[in-house]
């Protein structure tokens, strides 16, 4: 039984935190063949060689991969599918663009997200914001799945396993990139951080998210937001956490002026360490805190900042 | 042009979810049901379409249980035009997956033939974020998902995608499946006298087998559990407790 797992390539490099926890996820499934895909991706395969556990990478390079268009890179997988039971990928935006065109071109279900592997046709995944969680189990040949990188531990590195080059059918000129707007940060990843400082609406305004950031800055931590914080323009949509954001489990989350709706909770609920400062007592987020503090964020959070010196 | 805009009945977002003590399930019987909110987002941006003079007819559809006409009145007081309700289950608790949705969708696409489907981003109940991504791979479209923004020119349209990274801009051939995230719009409020209008607006009931898809499920339930709760914390009087409590959590 063989594993094809799409590696996260973005723009040439491996996102080796995302790959190599969907790797430590599926190396219960069988032996594991990587596919790095992009427009450049042989470094990627290359750093893709290193991870424990992957016996084969593949490397296909070509324009139309590219910015990891749905289309091409769903032909190129469909073509590859072949002698794989288990079609996988962490569950980045990126796969899940293309994993769901992936398993309907093969005329199977997809399994978006699992958290769990029960076995190898059984596999469990959060619903209903992570109110439920549901085990389920597939009756298709061929499973395709997006794995929560939240909820698997990264793979070591010490391998060498082979890379080989496949070739690829090219574009069919559906869709083509345009531009990319990325903020550039030298804060750690959000899914990947050890720590994570999100803010709310409390905050109030996207100067004063510059006190989340100097506390992020101070603990080394990524920052986070709600969808309120994003939705009023104080924070980037790259910054949501929760049930339609980024999913985060980190050693420590503090969450300042959120007042812990499930939508929010579903994202962030599986960190160790929670802590939650707001000034209402009441607000659900101190159901889900390790540590609660009932204070005005604009005088804790600076004190706090300070204090951690 | 003709939109064509899914629209899932679901649990209310602010519905407190029960999973049934028998581990089949989660609790349906009785509890608000309301149109998933990312489809509200999509069934504004095609009155949008519309009022720009971008489209001329917006038509909904939902599969799933014969209360789903609740939720397509609710697309119509909103504005859109007309309706198909597909009956494809009997009981709330059967929901249909995305393939098996896809399926049925592509066929409305064969009949209706619309120049953009307009669904949502992922449907809040079971968070599959699938169904888009399905139906433009069986009609061999393009896709661009999780839109931000959205703009139809001639034979293209450019869709600003909200990604881990940030935003991504491309360019899609029309026709298009555009799966919609929530910074798209603000969905407006259906008015009451557009409540009373949409009553008279046409719905089209059929059925799962009229398109002849066969929709048993490729994922067989095994269980649906509570999550894990987590241990209860304190409430700190201070910074200087908090940090002290860090500290001896190992957390800083
Ligand atoms: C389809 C859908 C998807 C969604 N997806 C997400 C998602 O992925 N992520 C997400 O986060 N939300 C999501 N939401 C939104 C969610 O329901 C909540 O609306 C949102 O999380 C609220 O954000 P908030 O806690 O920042 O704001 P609020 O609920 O307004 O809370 C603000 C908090 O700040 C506190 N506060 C105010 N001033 C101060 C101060 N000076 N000092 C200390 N505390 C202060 C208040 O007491 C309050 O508790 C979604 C909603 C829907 C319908
Ligand atoms: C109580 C319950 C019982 C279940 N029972 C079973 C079972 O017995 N067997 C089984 O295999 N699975 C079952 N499931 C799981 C279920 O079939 C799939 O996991 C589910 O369909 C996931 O898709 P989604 O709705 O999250 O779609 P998404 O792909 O997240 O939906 C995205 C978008 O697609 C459109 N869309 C989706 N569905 C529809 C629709 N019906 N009508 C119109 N537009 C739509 C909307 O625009 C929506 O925003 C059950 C789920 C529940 C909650």
């Amino acid at each position: 039984m063989a594993v094809l797992l799409l590696a996260e390539v973005n723009n040439g490099e491996l996102a080796m935190d995302a790959t190599a926890k969907a790797v430590n996820a599926a190396k219960a499934l069988g032996d594991i063949t990587i596919l790095a895909a992009g427009g450049s991706a042989a470094a990627a395969g290359e750093a893709a060689a290193k991870i424990d556990g992957v016996s084969k990478v593949l490397v296909a390079e070509d324009a139309s991969l590219g910015h990891r268009l749905a289309e091409s890179t769903a032909t190129l997988i469909v073509g590859l599918a072949d002698g794989y039971e288990h079609i996988v990928a962490p569950a980045t935006t990126d796969a899940k663009n293309v994993m769901p065109r992936v398993a309907a071109l093969l005329d199977v279900m997809v399994i978006s997200d699992a958290s769990g592997v029960v076995d190898g046709s059984t596999f469990e995944r959060p619903i209903y914001a992570g109110n439920a969680i549901q085990t389920v189990k597939s009756n298709d040949a061929k499973k395709v799945i997006t794995l929560r990188t939240a909820s698997f531990d990264a793979a070591g590195e010490g391998g060498a396993a082979p890379v080989e080059t496949v070739s690829v059918p090219g574009s069919d000129g559906l869709s083509s990139w345009v531009e990319d707007k990325v903020a550039a940060s030298d804060r750690p990843e959000l899914t990947s951080a050890g720590v994570v400082v999100s803010g709310g609406r409390g905050v109030g305004s996207e100067e004063d998210f510059k006190l989340i950031e100097g506390l992020a800055d101070k603990l080394g931590a990524a920052v986070g937001a709600s969808r309120a914080a994003v939705d009023s323009g104080y924070a980037p949509n790259d910054w949501q956490v929760g049930q339609t954001g980024k999913v985060v489990a980190p050693d420590l989350y503090v969450a300042v002026g959120i007042s812990g709706a499930i939508q929010h909770l579903a994202g962030m609920k599986d960190s160790k360490i929670i802590v939650a400062i707001n000034k209402d007592e009441e607000a659900p987020i101190f159901q889900v805190a390790d540590f609660g503090l009932v204070a005005d964020l604009f005088q804790a959070v600076p004190e706090l900042t300070e204090k951690l010196g | 042009m003709k939109v064509l805009v899914p629209v899932k009945r679901v649990i209310d977002y602010n519905v407190k979810v029960r999973v049934k003590a028998d581990g089949s399930g989660v609790d349906l019987a009785n509890v608000k049901m309301s149109m998933n909110p990312f489809d509200e987002i999509a069934v504004e941006e095609a009155i949008r379409l519309k009022e720009a003079g971008k489209a001329d007819e917006v038509v909904a559809v939902s599969i799933g249980v014969k209360q789903s006409q609740e939720t397509l009145r609710t697309a119509l007081a909103m504005g859109a035009d007309r309706a198909i309700l597909v009956i494809a289950a009997d009981d709330v608790h059967q929901d249909i997956e995305p393939l098996a949705v896809a399926k049925i969708l592509a066929k409305v696409v064969e009949e209706e033939q619309p120049g953009i489907v307009l669904a949502g981003k992922q449907a809040i109940d079971n968070d599959m974020n699938a169904t888009g991504q399905m139906l433009s791979a069986l009609l061999g479209w393009s896709q661009g998902t999780f839109a931000s923004e959205l703009d139809i020119e001639g034979d293209t349209a450019k869709v600003t995608r909200e990604v881990d990274g940030g935003l991504q801009t491309i360019s899609v051939k029309m026709p298009t499946i555009v799966t919609v995230d929530l910074r798209l719009n603000e969905p407006r409020y259906a008015s009451l006298p557009n409540i009373m209008k949409a009553k008279k607006k046409p719905l089209d009931e059929k059925t799962a087998a009229d398109y002849g898809v066969d929709v048993t499920p490729r994922l067989e339930i095994v269980k649906t559990d509570e999550p894990a709760a987590r241990a209860a914390g304190i409430i700190v009087g201070s910074v200087d407790e908090l940090v002290e409590k860090l500290k001896e959590a190992g957390a800083v």
